[in-house]
């Protein structure tokens, strides 16, 4: 219990630092905040697809069902931080840039990420028996996460970007922050990741509940 | 009764052989996959006139129709397969590797039959800038193995949904779009004349995309079959 | 030497139980008629058998004298026909034969096939599409396919659907000839069929 307070005093707080100092990019200016929150979300949504991907092969190997339910626990949340992402992303190009979307390589990335999860839902909508759904979701799953290193590495070196190159990790792979706004990303990175995995477990434990009850039903 | 010697050259062989002769008998893929690639081709150069398109359009339309005669037929290799019944036969007895690559092998004859047709028509109707083809080809090459390594396992899960048709095309989409990005980005650079050193790196990409889609695909393969 | 067992073997499609703690051992040179109503989930077993569907509890084991045989082991000794198994309407009926047979990694020659053919009564058609075959001369030619190999497990489904009274011969001679060599598994409604198998496994009680 101690931590869940823990974790939403430290929230706010690093919420309200987020506004109280500079803004952390001066040529972009107050809108430039955003990345405090885009970027963490970002950075789960693509985790959770890794979460997705790395139950999904536990799922092919042993077939047991909770493996695929957290598979499917996981893209449920990736999903809802990839929305986010792509909604804060979105406004933060249309206040800089002067439009909602350019197809920046990242913005094509995240799109497809979008797409993959999307696919994701309705394979498994389309499939009715329940180990069929499971194994062929999870086949998907993977087959989907080879691509991603494509996404990450390749594309935004073949389509010209209007990212902030020094926002987090330009094409060197360095950052390059002020120590203040380095310690407000890496708590915000810290406990959204962290808050993260407290959603993960609720929905693991909603699902498991559903199971027991199934069973009861029998 | 029968000798047996064959490896798993000969079974791959055996289910492409059969695609191919059940395909000229029947002719249901061929016939979907080049109407839908004339009609997309007539659609488009129609829409956008003849001169004047730059090479970045025009790298962008050829790949567009591409894909979506690709769409329109790579699937039916599994999906007949599933439909009329005999996937429990073949499951039965056939290595499921061999049933990969049978049908991988088919898709890329189906797919390459259908490049070779409408590729002069592309240049025909678009009078896209015909004087660099060496590399054109290439990029072809690359490409139709691309598309066919990441859909003919798409196909096979598809094949087991209950909306097959709509169901393709919303997977592969996303898997593709990196490989037409790479395709457009290289196809564009050749309508400009770069030669094919130039798009090394391109061309890497493509190689890169094929051989981690076909090995990815050998590996799973058999969790999708077997379902 | 082979051996089929099962252990507790349950099949539920969703909330519907179809069968549960089905056990049995049978070895080469044994048979098993698996008997029950319509809709008793014969077919069901046997598809759990073949590894199409997957228990829902317990498991199957093919072994051979000294252990468990693998997914590639398994497709070489086993030989299934059923009314729902089709052959490729498209080929001609030694297409078919030559098909099945290379797939499985063995070469076959043209005489093999003529007698394959012979020996279900399917002579003189081997070169016509078997789009154009009546059912019943689908259901021999899909007794030609299994006899390719020569099964260590024989597995049939309703084996005399379709067939009239010279195909049930066939059949029934054949039950006869592997069933010293061969594991044969019959599921049935007929007496005459069940009636040719030592142990008998009742469904949907």
């Amino acid at each position: 219990m101690w931590w869940k307070i823990l974790l939403f005093i430290a929230m706010s707080a690093m919420i309200v630092i987020s506004f109280m100092t500079p803004a952390p990019q001066k040529m972009i200016g107050e809108s430039s905040r955003i990345f405090y929150y885009h970027i963490p979300q970002a950075w789960l949504g693509v985790l959770a697809f890794l979460m997705s991907m790395v139950y999904s092969i536990k799922y092919l190997m042993n077939r047991r069902q909770a493996d695929d339910d957290s598979a499917v626990n996981a893209a449920r949340l990736g999903f809802v931080f990839i929305v986010l992402a792509t909604v804060t992303g979105s406004i933060f190009a249309k206040v800089t840039w002067g439009s909602f979307w350019n197809w920046d390589p990242r913005e094509t990335s995240v799109f497809i990420l979008l797409l993959i999860y999307g696919a994701y839902f309705a394979l498994r909508g389309a499939l009715d028996v329940e180990e069929k759904r499971a194994a062929l979701g999870a086949v998907y799953s993977i087959f989907a996460f080879v691509t991603v290193p494509f996404l990450i590495f390749v594309v935004p070196r073949m389509v010209p970007s209007l990212h902030p190159e020094d926002s987090i990790v330009n094409s060197e792979m360095k950052f390059s922050m002020g120590p203040i706004v380095r310690m407000i990303f890496f708590s915000s990175l810290a406990l959204f990741t962290v808050l993260y995995f407290w959603m993960f477990n609720l929905a693991q434990r909603v699902q498991r509940m559903v199971r027991v009850q199934m069973e009861l039903e029998d | 009764m029968p000798n047996r010697s064959a490896g798993l050259a000969n079974k791959t062989l055996a289910v492409y052989v059969k695609d191919l002769r059940l395909e000229l008998r029947t002719r249901y893929a061929l016939n979907a996959i080049l109407m839908f690639g004339v009609t997309t081709l007539a659609v488009v150069s129609f829409a956008v006139g003849q001169t004047g398109l730059s090479p970045k359009l025009l790298a962008a339309l050829y790949w567009v129709i591409m894909f979506f005669s690709a769409m329109s037929g790579l699937s039916q290799g599994f999906v007949r397969e599933e439909e009329t019944g005999t996937a429990l036969a073949l499951k039965l007895t056939a290595d499921p590797t061999a049933v990969y690559l049978g049908k991988l092998f088919f898709n890329f004859s189906l797919l390459s039959t259908m490049t070779i047709i409408i590729t002069p028509l592309f240049f025909v109707f678009t009078d896209a800038p015909n004087d660099n083809l060496a590399p054109f080809v290439l990029i072809l090459i690359l490409g139709v193995i691309g598309l066919c390594g990441a859909t003919t396992l798409i196909a096979a899960i598809i094949a087991k949904a209950a909306v097959k048709g709509a169901l393709f095309a919303v997977l592969s989409f996303p898997l593709l779009l990196t490989l037409l990005i790479g395709l457009i980005s290289a196809s564009q650079k050749v309508f400009d004349g770069q030669t094919i050193m130039e798009i090394g790196t391109d061309l890497q990409f493509l190689v890169a995309y094929a051989v981690i889609m076909i090995t990815g695909s050998i590996l799973l393969f058999k969790f999708v079959w077997q379902e | 030497m082979f051996t089929l067992r099962t252990e507790n073997l349950a099949k539920r499609f969703g909330p519907r139980k179809v069968f549960s703690g089905i056990n049995f051992e049978i070895t080469t040179g044994q048979s098993l008629a698996v008997v029950g109503h319509n809709g008793s989930g014969k077919s069901t077993l046997l598809k759990v058998l073949l590894a199409q569907l997957r228990p829902t509890k317990g498991k199957v084991e093919f072994a051979r004298d000294n252990g468990p045989m693998d997914d590639a082991a398994i497709r070489d000794q086993v030989s299934f026909v059923a009314p729902y198994l089709t052959l490729y309407d498209h080929l001609t009926a030694e297409e078919n034969l030559k098909f099945f047979a290379t797939v499985a990694g063995d070469s076959i020659t043209g005489k093999q096939v003529d007698s394959l053919l012979a020996r279900v009564g399917l002579e003189g058609r081997g070169l016509d599409d078997v789009v154009g075959y009546s059912s019943g001369m689908k259901q021999r030619l899909k007794y030609a396919v299994a006899m390719l190999k020569k099964p260590a497990f024989l597995i049939l489904d309703e084996p005399t659907s379709n067939l009239d009274q010279e195909g049930k011969e066939i059949v029934f001679n054949l039950i006869d000839e592997y069933r010293k060599e061969s594991i044969i598994i019959i599921a049935t409604n007929e007496t005459e069929e069940y009636q040719l198998a030592e142990q008998i496994c009742r469904l949907g009680q």
